[in-house]
């Protein structure tokens, strides 16, 4: 999972699992979406990007898994350069959750979940085990949801297959594009809460991209800002939430309240890198 | 229609083997067709560069009138000539856009999301076109082979031009004998066909948009299991054909005669016989022998001086023959002894007015050119020895140019009084059946006609026994036997192989 290496400094500092050094992209003819953009994310931590429509958050996740490559700079994936990175190889350790989460109509819900494994080579009794225990994770009992059909279930049963899809062969790192944003407010809660659940049995490293400032304080063990293509503040949430940062606070102020989570840590664990690491066993969640 | 049905049961066994090689025909071409088109398909959809112009050439195939495509692959080595294989590369050809179309839409028609999602899933494009593009392209896929079996259906009725058999071949020896019993034997189950055809695509079709997977795939596997039954079969036909002889005609009724003539005669003989009758006509036939498609048929003297192998006209009947036995055998072919008669160009007046205008010779004709209409046949407005020269000869001066028609309808034309005057076959039953009279030639401007067997010489070669009972046949067939038998085709409706049949059994 870790780059191996003997170097006394990557084991007294854990190599950050996603890392974005000095990165610029643009499109053809269009300003540019990232410019000399830098950040880092700790293994198994959940990190929230927000900002307006049109930052380049989408941009930002796709240079992750190589569906971008950058202009100039690069992306290192667990210590790697995403242009070193074998394209099928760093897809299949990078799960991805859209926000029109784009299951496939034709199959099934627990074909839907099965497809890496099955691309991975796994026996049939592995595959349907491990789709059994996505779909309970996942909250959806598979007697009842195996053989639905994509189109027969709601957008939260739909995000929810999507999620299992993502971590059908337990990939390190799980980047999700705005996965709640197409649902009613109920039912973000509810997965909001599911996230919190499942991310303390899995552990992940997260993108969580979101132009909904609640949704990213109410997720991301730290929060990020974005705006034309730098980031301009990135914390953990009640050191954002006191930011003076102009921008910060102009989004900060559209907000009616900032919700707290219940689960809001009250000492610190985890501190700006590379004050600390959070392991598996870093009791991040009380 | 109570004779449409007498003649299905009377003809069952004929009528069961046509539509059997009707649907060969539609299922390898269709099958063929989605070999080829869902690739390109594939590929034109990755590429769209390439899209614009394979769609282009698509459809410009698509608008070759078919009877045009037979006759530009005629010339062709390996998929050209006559018989079932140049019909299936023309079915094949026309099956291709449909199915290039519809699968470019399919593909395009994807949602991108979907797209995005298999390729963020690490998978390689091998497996996103497999596991996710084509599935979700199939309806779209059917709907496009649908198309291409039903236009297959159609097309195919065509293919009887060049030999290939199918439900066609009653269409065309309908239009030959005049007969529209004849022409709906054929017509009515080729359209039936059709129809069952487009029906069971649109189910599969409405199968597969249903999206429930397992029962889609169940008739995936039905429909691939009748492919496979129906291509084995094929390829077992292909060889119980293989080493019979096969005899070629003409398309019209003294052709057909003739070439059940041969067939039996050959038979009897003790040979496998391949009857690949009601061919486009001359050149059709002369390439078909070239290529070997056709081993033998019989054709005029005069036809092989000036249409085959464009020699001057010349009016001694032993001339011609030697001329053209001896240009025959330099292309590998062996004209036979002539078997008696001379069916030249008969210039055809009503009998009415032949008697009320004392007409007797053409160049009685020739005075009343100027009030009447002409009609002729496609071949003798082209060739040497047609129309130009005669109307020269004789002086003839129509008020308009002639009009251009099937051979046989010229006949019912004439008696109809839409035309005054055609150029109709010396032996043609029909001048009997419609009171029509011939005009004297008194000029000599037609070459001979005899009629004679030419075969491919290294079939005789192989085959000396049929060789001997084709030479049997010289000089047995009188003007007055063919013009008989042409008659109980013609105008009496009988079946060519029982006239035939009588025929060789009176005359052993």
């Amino acid at each position: 999972m870790r780059r191996a290496s003997g170097d006394t400094v990557a084991t007294l500092m854990p190599v950050p699992a996603i890392e974005f050094r000095d990165v610029s992209f643009a499109r053809p003819g269009r300003p540019r979406i990232l410019d000399h953009f830098s950040l880092s994310v700790d293994p198994g931590t959940a990190l929230a990007l927000v900002g307006r429509s049109g930052a380049g958050k989408s941009t930002l996740l796709k240079l992750v898994n190589r569906l971008l490559l950058p202009e100039s700079g690069a992306v290192l994936v667990e210590g790697r350069d995403t242009r070193e990175w074998e394209p099928i190889r760093l897809r299949r350790r990078v799960g991805y959750v859209m926000q029109d989460v784009g299951l496939f109509p034709h199959l099934s819900v627990a074909d839907n979940v099965a497809v890496v494994p099955r691309l991975e080579g796994w026996a049939p009794d592995r595959v349907a085990a491990r789709t059994h225990e996505l779909l309970e994770l996942v909250g959806l009992p598979p007697q009842q949801f195996a053989t639905r059909w994509p189109d027969e279930l709601s957008g939260g049963q739909r995000q929810r297959v999507g999620v299992a899809r993502a971590l059908a062969v337990d990939p390190p790192v799980l980047l999700m594009d705005e996965p709640f944003g197409a649902l009613d407010p109920l039912t973000r809660a509810e997965l909001h809460a599911e996230f919190h659940r499942i991310q303390r049995h899995v552990r992940k490293t997260v993108i969580i991209v979101t132009h909904d400032m609640g949704e990213a304080f109410a997720l991301g063990d730290r929060v990020g800002v974005l705006d034309e293509g730098r980031l301009i503040a990135c914390d953990r949430p009640h050191i954002v939430a006191a930011s003076r940062e102009p921008l910060v606070r102009q989004l900060l102020d559209a907000l009616p309240a900032i919700p707290r989570r219940p689960s809001e840590p009250s000492e610190v664990v985890q501190t700006f890198r590379p004050a600390a690491h959070g392991g598996p066993e870093g009791p991040q969640y009380s | 229609m109570s004779r449409l049905f007498a003649f299905w049961i009377s003809h069952r066994a004929e009528l069961a083997s046509l539509l059997g090689q009707h649907v060969l025909l539609v299922c390898v071409s269709t099958f063929a067709a989605v070999a080829i088109g869902v690739p390109l398909g594939v590929l034109a959809a990755r590429r769209p560069r390439l899209a614009a112009p394979l769609m282009a050439v698509t459809s410009v195939v698509q608008t070759i009138p078919s009877l045009a495509m037979f006759g530009f692959l005629l010339p062709v080595p390996l998929v050209g000539g006559v018989g079932a294989r140049a019909a299936l590369v023309v079915l094949i050809l026309y099956g291709i856009l449909p199915i290039v179309r519809t699968t470019i839409a399919g593909l395009r028609g994807i949602d991108a999301s979907i797209h995005e999602a298999g390729v963020a899933m690490g998978m390689t494009p091998r497996e996103l076109l497999w596991q996710v593009e084509l599935p979700l392209a199939l309806p779209s896929i059917v709907a496009g082979v649908r198309v291409a079996a039903v236009v297959g259906v159609g097309s195919a009725t065509i293919a009887a031009a060049i030999g290939a058999g199918g439900l066609g071949e009653y269409i065309y020896r309908g239009l030959s004998m005049v007969d529209t019993t004849v022409i709906l034997a054929g017509a009515v189950p080729a359209a039936a066909l059709a129809l069952v055809v487009d029906g069971s695509l649109l189910w599969l079709e409405k199968q597969l948009t249903a999206r429930r997977r397992s029962r889609s795939r169940r008739a995936a596997t039905v429909a691939a299991a009748v492919a496979c039954i129906v291509l084995l079969s094929s390829v077992v036909a292909a060889r119980r054909e293989s080493g019979a002889i096969v005899v070629g005609s003409k398309n019209f009724t003294e052709q057909l005669v003739l070439g059940e003539l041969l067939a039996q005669t050959i038979e009897r003989a003790g040979v496998t016989v391949n009857r690949r009758l009601n061919l486009g006509g001359t050149l059709i036939c002369d390439r078909a022998m070239l290529t070997g498609d056709i081993d033998v048929y019989v054709e005029y003297t005069g036809t092989a001086l000036t249409a085959v192998f464009h020699q001057p006209v010349s009016t001694d009947a032993g001339a011609v023959f030697d001329t053209v036995r001896t240009l025959y055998a330099k292309t590998g072919r062996t004209l036979l002894p002539p078997l008696g008669f001379n069916n030249t160009f008969a210039i055809l007046v009503r009998g009415a007015d032949a008697r009320s205008l004392g007409l007797r010779t053409i160049d009685d004709a020739a005075r009343e050119s100027g009030r009447w209409r002409a009609g002729f046949g496609y071949e003798f407005v082209e060739r040497p020895d047609g129309y130009e020269g005669l109307a020269k000869a004789y002086g003839l001066r129509f008020p308009e140019p002639p009009r251009v028609m099937d051979l046989t309808l010229s006949y019912r034309a004439l008696a109809a009084g839409q035309v005054d005057i055609i150029a109709g076959d010396a032996t043609a039953g029909l001048i009997k059946g419609l009171d029509l009279t011939q005009l004297e030639d008194s000029r000599h401007y037609f070459p001979p006609y005899d009629a004679a067997a030419v075969a491919r010489a290294e079939t005789l070669l192989r085959h000396p026994e049929v060789r001997a009972a084709l030479e049997g046949l010289s000089g047995r067939l009188t003007a007055a036997d063919m013009r008989a038998m042409n008659y109980a085709a013609d105008v009496e409706h009988r079946d060519i192989t029982q006239i035939v049949r009588d025929f060789l059994a009176r005359t052993r």
